[in-house]
């Protein structure tokens, strides 16, 4: 049942975009490991190798129609509730959370996969229901309940960044959906009632990030140094940056997780302002791309489907580089496409991939 | 499913796509604004502390300026030293890295624990030293185990080296590390701590002369603080060299004329108030404080009776005794109360209001005038000539000469000693003066008392014809490169006038005390060369211990009790260069231990003024 129209339709520009960004990703992350004096492979390769296995994957993803993932969704929802239960009883801990699944050549990361099943059971839903007023409390303890199960469970990891990140993908697919207006206010005032009681659920050192986020400058060598240097990176790039390989903050290791979470800052000092804007530019256009996609879809699952990755994207991007830049608390998300791992290039590369099947079927009804 | 494609068309549908996307560039656009503030608007700061993030400015020493004589002979000099030292943030265990060099460098863990406690005060990238000075040996014994001794760095540093030991050691004073108060002064608010800095004397006074300037090197560092290269150089400027008016032989001479006796001698030049040597006794080494004193080596300095950090030139005062007869001969000649013939009858004993005072000489001098008073040191006569004089006139001939007051030594320490007067006794004691008073204090005894810098100034005038001069002590200063920065003037204090007759009759008697068979300082008798001298004796009133009560009984005089040998002099008599002044504590009889002393000086001074220079080095 392959179709031509699929090949003409393939959509090019997402391609290029993706490409171009993970391209400049590689190429920051020679630099941001030039210091490195380990054997092995090195970093931006296999970088490199996980953004070719990614846009394989994507590719794989594509080919295959989205409209039939809305019948496995419920399957994907509960082996990936499985496994997060299996992670809290049997994963492997480190630095105090426990995350990760071995599987020998990976280390599967349950919290990441639901994330796209989160995308896929709520796209269903919005697919299959809709209100032309908007939705009201009633109609919404389903989502509700899909959504809390699993946030629950990473939550008690923990691991409060891919909560929020759950919550906030949801949270835009529910907006996008609609919603009354007491509705909307009512679950603002919940998420405030809930903000204020999580604090106190709050594990010491979240507590700590945050209030570190308050005030950096309280305890500069402890708690607040990631911040600090990391503003130093990025204000010390000025407009033309320092030039690449030249950024004494990531060269001389002020900068901490530098491959990581804080790439953006090792980018930012050696490219200043003028990097940092083209950068930018390229990932607003990514998402602007994908709400163009959700427009054009050719059925509200795709629609829905194709704002979810996107909100996915965008809200990566949004916590990471509000964290980088001071403007957040710090909180472990990788900035999509940019920092090595190799979970964050699947889980991405599997959104690109729904977004590029939605896209090339746009047409077909 | 045909429904949805007109869904996504509902005008509500629509704009809501229009909101978000709106939504996405208004956070987009806030991401560029914040990065606009940081990199543009606050990018200065921004850079600057990410410049001072990977820098370190790294102190270098600067060598101290060296010492020289008046010849331009080295007293005190740098040389390297090894000082272990320790950087605290590279430390992995700090307990078992003491333990281990403690025994490596065989001191106690508490005193390496003490040093690790003060280094706190250092910024973190310095590194804290532990051990200084520390020989050869131990160094290269730290080096070999420097695997086991994370954070421990051996470094070379230029300290004070005394090239004359504990010669003039208290007029070029010591070294220390600077204390927290003085880093808290303004004199020294730009000093680091560990530096070390002048505690006494000429180091002290002189610090800004000698410290010279510390470079600096600016390096780059990574986040461990591990030196990476360096940026920039800038060198450290030695210190000024500073040349006393000292002169190295004469003062060698000196110190080996005193001996182990306690005391002190200065050597001025009569034209000029340089001071030519100085020694103060006992001595101590300055080389101790240069690598940092031991507790109890500072202890038993403080606690040593006889005062080894006392520089008694200046600051011990001591009763003239009958080196003040020629102020008294000279002060009743300006006054005409008598002519060089004056003579008063001297049977060893001399009634006042029913006191008896005593002479020296207990069968009497007889028929005695001036020259013989002097030559033989009689009480009687000045008893009498004193009296007659009154004790306010004495006293106006005694200041001018630089006595009981501060005669300008240019270092902290001098003492003004005292020459009283009736007023002076009142306000003092709030009792009237006694005529008897008035005696013993026309042989320099009762209440007067003075320096050995105060005689040695009170000689030069004496044989100058009565330019009172300011002590010099620097001859020059020049800056490393060899530019004078300084030079010191002779100081006129004041010049005093007497009758030329009166000179002369001084100076007779000064020359006979020396010179002739009834003298009492022929100890000091040069051949080819006449010396003018006065011993003098002064008794020392103390109370007695029980011990001491009991010495006496057997005969002996107790040390505390033997009375101080004093001797001036200057020559040669006819046309004078050099004036000494000699006190040496509890010496006893002036003439026999003070007189070789300065006959030591001037015999050596004379020779070198003959023999042609061959120590001088030049500058």
């Amino acid at each position: 049942m392959f179709d031509r129209r699929l090949i003409l339709n393939f959509d090019w520009v997402l391609l290029l975009l993706v490409c171009v960004i993970a391209g400049i990703g590689i190429s920051n992350l020679v630099s941001a490991t030039a210091s490195w004096h380990l054997g092995g492979t090195p970093i931006y390769m296999k970088q490199l190798l996980w953004l070719c296995g990614g846009l394989l994957l994507a590719l794989l993803v594509c080919c295959f129609d989205y409209r039939h993932l809305e019948h496995f969704a419920i399957h994907g929802y509960i082996i990936s509730i499985g496994l997060l239960l299996f992670v809290l009883l049997l994963g492997k801990t480190s630095m105090g959370a426990t995350r990760w699944i071995n599987l020998g050549f990976f280390n599967l990361q349950p919290s990441e996969v639901i994330k796209i099943i989160m995308i896929l059971m709520l796209a269903r839903f919005f697919g299959r229901t809709a209100h032309p007023l908007g939705f009201g409390f009633a109609e919404l303890w389903q989502p509700a309940l899909l959504l809390l199960l699993p946030v629950a469970l990473i939550l008690k990891q923990p691991d409060l960044g891919t909560a929020l990140m759950v919550v906030f993908i949801a949270g835009s697919m529910l907006l996008f959906a609609g919603l009354q207006r007491m509705t909307m206010l009512g679950l603002v005032l919940l998420g405030g009632l809930a903000a204020v009681g999580g604090w106190f659920g709050l594990h010491d050192y979240q507590k700590q990030r945050i209030r570190t986020f308050l005030d950096p400058e309280a305890d500069p060598l402890g708690s607040g140094y990631h911040i600090i240097q990391s503003k130093i990176a990025v204000g010390s790039g000025g407009f033309f940056g320092k030039g690449f390989l030249q950024g004494t903050q990531s060269q001389l290791s002020f900068l901490p997780e530098r491959h990581t979470d804080f790439a953006f800052s090792v980018f930012a000092e050696e490219w200043g302002f003028t990097g940092c804007g083209l950068l930018l530019f390229c990932y607003m256009f990514l998402i602007i791309w994908g709400i163009y996609i959700a427009r054009h879809s050719a059925d509200r699952f795709g629609m829905f489907l194709a704002i979810g990755v996107t909100a996915m994207i965008f809200w990566h991007i949004v916590v990471n580089l509000g964290m980088v830049i001071g403007l957040l608390p710090v909180v472990g998300v990788p900035l999509p496409l940019f920092s090595y791992g190799g979970t964050s290039m699947v889980t991405t590369m599997l959104g690109v991939g729904l977004l590029m099947s939605v896209s090339m079927r746009r047409f077909m009804f | 499913m045909g429904l949805d494609a007109k869904w996504t068309e509902l005008p509500h549908v629509q704009r809501r796509f229009v909101l978000f996307s709106i939504a996405v560039g208004l956070v987009f656009l806030l991401l560029t604004l914040r990065l606009w503030y940081l990199q543009v608007i606050r990018y200065e700061d921004y850079l600057e502390r990410s410049i001072r993030n990977r820098t370190r400015i790294l102190a270098l020493e600067a060598p101290r300026g060296p010492v020289y004589d008046r010849d331009g002979n080295l007293l005190v000099d740098n040389r390297p030293s090894f000082r272990i030292s320790v950087m605290r943030q590279d430390v992995v265990d700090r307990d078992a890295l003491l333990q281990r060099l403690a025994q490596l460098l065989d001191v106690e863990l508490a005193v390496l624990e003490e040093r690790w406690r003060e280094g706190r005060r250092f910024p973190i990238y310095r590194p804290v030293p532990l051990a200084t000075d520390v020989s050869r040996d131990i160094m290269e014994r730290v080096q070999e185990h420097s695997i086991e001794l994370p954070g421990v760095l051996t470094e070379v540093r230029p300290v004070r080296d005394y090239l004359e030991q504990g010669s003039a050691a208290h007029l070029i004073g010591y070294l220390g590390e600077i204390t927290e108060d003085e880093l808290n002064s303004d004199r020294f608010s730009h000093y680091q701590p560990g530096d070390y800095v002048g505690k006494t004397a000429l180091e002290r006074t002189f610090e800004d002369f000698l410290k010279g300037e510390k470079g600096q090197r600016l390096v780059e560092v990574d986040v461990k603080g591990k030196l990476l290269r360096q940026l920039q150089v800038e060198q450290a400027l030695p210190g000024n060299k500073v040349y006393l008016t000292l002169s190295r032989e004469l003062q060698r001479a000196a110190d080996a004329a005193f001996g182990d006796q306690s005391g002190a001698a200065v050597a001025l030049d009569v034209q000029t108030g340089e001071v030519l040597a100085l020694v103060s006794r006992p001595t101590f080494n300055p080389a101790l404080f240069a690598r940092g004193i031991a507790g109890d080596e500072w202890l038993a300095l403080l606690k040593d009776k006889r005062h080894p950090l006392q520089n008694k030139v200046i600051a011990g005062q001591y009763p003239p005794a009958s080196t003040f007869k020629m102020i008294v001969a000279l002060a009743a000649l300006r006054e005409g109360l008598i002519t060089p013939k004056r003579v008063v009858d001297c049977y060893g004993d001399f009634e006042l209001g029913g006191a008896r005072f005593r002479c020296w000489k207990k069968v009497g001098h007889g028929t005695t005038d001036l020259k013989k008073a002097l030559r033989e040191s009689c009480d009687v006569w000045f008893y009498q000539v004193g009296l007659e004089l009154g004790i306010d006139k004495l006293s106006v001939a005694a200041k001018e000469f630089g006595l009981g007051a501060k005669v300008g030594y240019p270092l902290p320490g001098e003492k003004s000693g005292v020459i009283p007067t009736q007023e002076w006794k009142r306000a003092r004691y709030n009792k009237p003066w006694y005529a008897g008073e008035t005696v013993i204090a026309s042989i320099g005894q009762g209440f007067v008392l003075s320096t050995p810098l105060q005689l040695g100034v009170m000689t030069a005038a004496l044989a100058n014809g009565g330019k009172v001069l300011e002590p010099q002590l620097i001859r020059k200063i020049e800056d490393w490169q060899g530019r004078l920065l300084e030079q010191p003037q002779p100081q006129l204090i004041r010049q005093v006038n007497y009758p030329p007759e009166a000179w002369k009759a001084v100076h007779d008697g000064m020359v006979a005390v020396v010179n002739e068979p009834r003298g009492t300082g022929r100890v000091a008798q040069l051949e080819g060369v006449l010396v003018a001298g006065k011993t003098g004796t002064s008794q020392v009133v103390r109370r007695k211990s029980d011990e001491e009560e009991e010495q006496e009984k057997n005969g002996e005089v107790p040390y505390r009790l033997r009375p101080h040998a004093l001797f001036v002099a200057f020559a040669p008599a006819d046309k004078p260069q050099i004036a000494v002044a000699v006190v040496v504590e509890h010496g006893e009889v002036g003439g026999s231990a003070a007189g070789p002393i300065a006959k030591s000086i001037i015999e050596r001074y004379l020779q070198l003024q003959t023999a042609p220079k061959l120590s001088a080095q030049g500058g």
